[in-house]
């Protein structure tokens, strides 16, 4: 499978970036680690005509503390996210997120600003900011603005990014020794989740339940409440109306909500 | 476009379309058939090359994307006649049947062994979960790469001495 033709170029700062952003409209992608964008362009399901190819932008690689706060370049690669000694101390669950994706080749290649301004509902890392209450900085011509991860996504493959901007740095809070569990249910080793649950820190997500990685608000509040791992974990797939597919139906998708929620508590309580 | 990269040690500068995947360009261009295109999806590892030292799907990467970077396919393994320990591993433990699989998971053992000399078992299966054996002949594979891993170790500690 061929790509559709396209012009490709270096983008050498973000400034650069967002100068040929501009310059190409919505005829122009971002290309990070590619391994989102060129599977749907060999599939022809994407045919931008401009690729601004990232690699070069060193500023928006690397890992930093800033406060309580853990700050991620974009452009950090799977496999350095679960290496990173500052994220597995700050951040276990996103490390452990980051280690979930696809396989050790796919891993080398895929970011995470690339994971989650493609914003699969089904994949890791959108379900680990979301289940951390992370945050993305988004970089347009009029500067940059910090977006929550539970606005950040809209619908399946959409997120609030314009076409005008970047996702350039991504924010989780950086609670060292804070409990937390991921649960994951695939039928091939290295697939996507046809569910998955990350709680940590009075917060459980979703992942597949719905367009976009889904907060278990009633789950939460009956945790709070104290409820017990198992009596929360019942509530997990209130509200969710998670799509059907080959894999699972709709009661299927919350039976597993409920049992992997039930684990990922269980997990996080020890 | 221009693009230059180093191909198993030999420096590469050659114009092509940007839309050109790095499994074409070593195959088609460069001759170089060791990495096959088995599912062109990211998923089966059999197009697995070195970027760098890291392993990658070279189906899932293009040409202008490793300008400037070091390839390595499993051509560039081993010297002349001489194979490299992985390799030689793979044909001691006869750790291939069709064959089709093990370009890529030879080159996938090499980057997973590069990382972590002295994997268990646990680690060498998971270090090789983007790498499909239709044959399902896993077993010898696993046994090749801690064969492979051992010999390393006896080589290391004799330089040493």
């Amino acid at each position: 499978m061929i790509p559709a033709p396209f012009d490709y170029l270096t983008a050498t700062s973000a400034a650069h970036a967002l100068d040929l952003l501009g310059e190409h409209g919505e005829d122009a992608k971002l290309l990070a680690g590619g391994h989102s964008l060129l599977p749907m362009m060999k599939l022809r399901l994407a045919a931008p005509e401009v690729l601004i190819d990232l690699r070069r932008v060193t500023e928006l690689s690397g890992i930093s503390s800033d406060g309580d706060e853990l700050v991620i370049g974009a452009m950090t690669r799977h496999a350095e996210l679960a290496a990173s000694a500052l994220v597995r101390d700050g951040a276990p669950l996103l490390a452990h997120a980051a280690a979930q994706v696809g396989d050790p080749q796919i891993r080398h290649r895929g970011t995470i600003g690339g994971s989650l301004a493609h914003a699969d509902p089904a994949a890791d890392l959108p379900m680990a900011l979301v289940a951390l209450g992370g945050s993305v900085e988004l970089r347009g011509p009029a500067g940059i603005r910090t977006v929550a991860a539970d606005d950040f996504f809209t619908g399946y493959f959409e997120t609030v990014l314009g076409p005008d901007e970047l996702l350039a740095a991504v924010r989780v809070p950086s609670a060292p020794g804070q409990p937390w569990g991921y649960q994951k249910f695939t039928r091939r080793a290295n697939d996507w989740a046809i569910v998955g649950a990350a709680a940590t820190g009075g917060r459980i997500a979703l992942a597949n339940m719905g367009p976009v990685p889904v907060r278990a608000l009633a789950a939460e509040r009956a945790a709070a409440g104290g409820a017990s791992a198992a009596e929360a974990a019942q509530l997990a797939a209130e509200g969710t109306s998670p799509g059907e597919d080959i894999h699972a139906d709709r009661a299927f998708r919350q039976h597993l909500a409920r049992v992997l929620t039930r684990r990922a508590l269980e997990h996080e309580r020890g | 476009m221009q693009v230059n990269l180093t191909v198993n040690g030999k420096p590469r500068s050659d114009d092509v379309e940007p839309r050109l995947l790095l499994v074409h360009y070593l195959r088609e261009h460069l001759g170089l058939r060791a990495a096959n295109v088995g599912c062109d999806t990211t998923s089966c590892g059999a197009c697995t090359v070195l970027l760098d030292g890291k392993s990658v799907k070279s189906c899932t990467v293009l040409t202008a994307q490793a300008a400037g970077q070091e390839v390595t396919t499993a051509e560039g393994l081993g010297d002349g006649d001489s194979l490299s320990p992985v390799q030689a591993a793979f044909r001691q433990e006869h750790g291939l049947q069709c064959g089709f699989c093990t370009p890529g998971m030879v080159m996938a053992a090499t980057g997973l062994l590069a990382e972590n000399p002295h994997p268990t078992e646990t680690q060498v299966r998971e270090g090789l979960e983007g790498n499909f054996c239709r044959c399902t002949g896993y077993h010898n594979i696993v046994r090749a790469v801690l064969a492979a891993a051992a010999a390393g170790s006896v080589e290391s500690a004799e330089a040493g001495q």
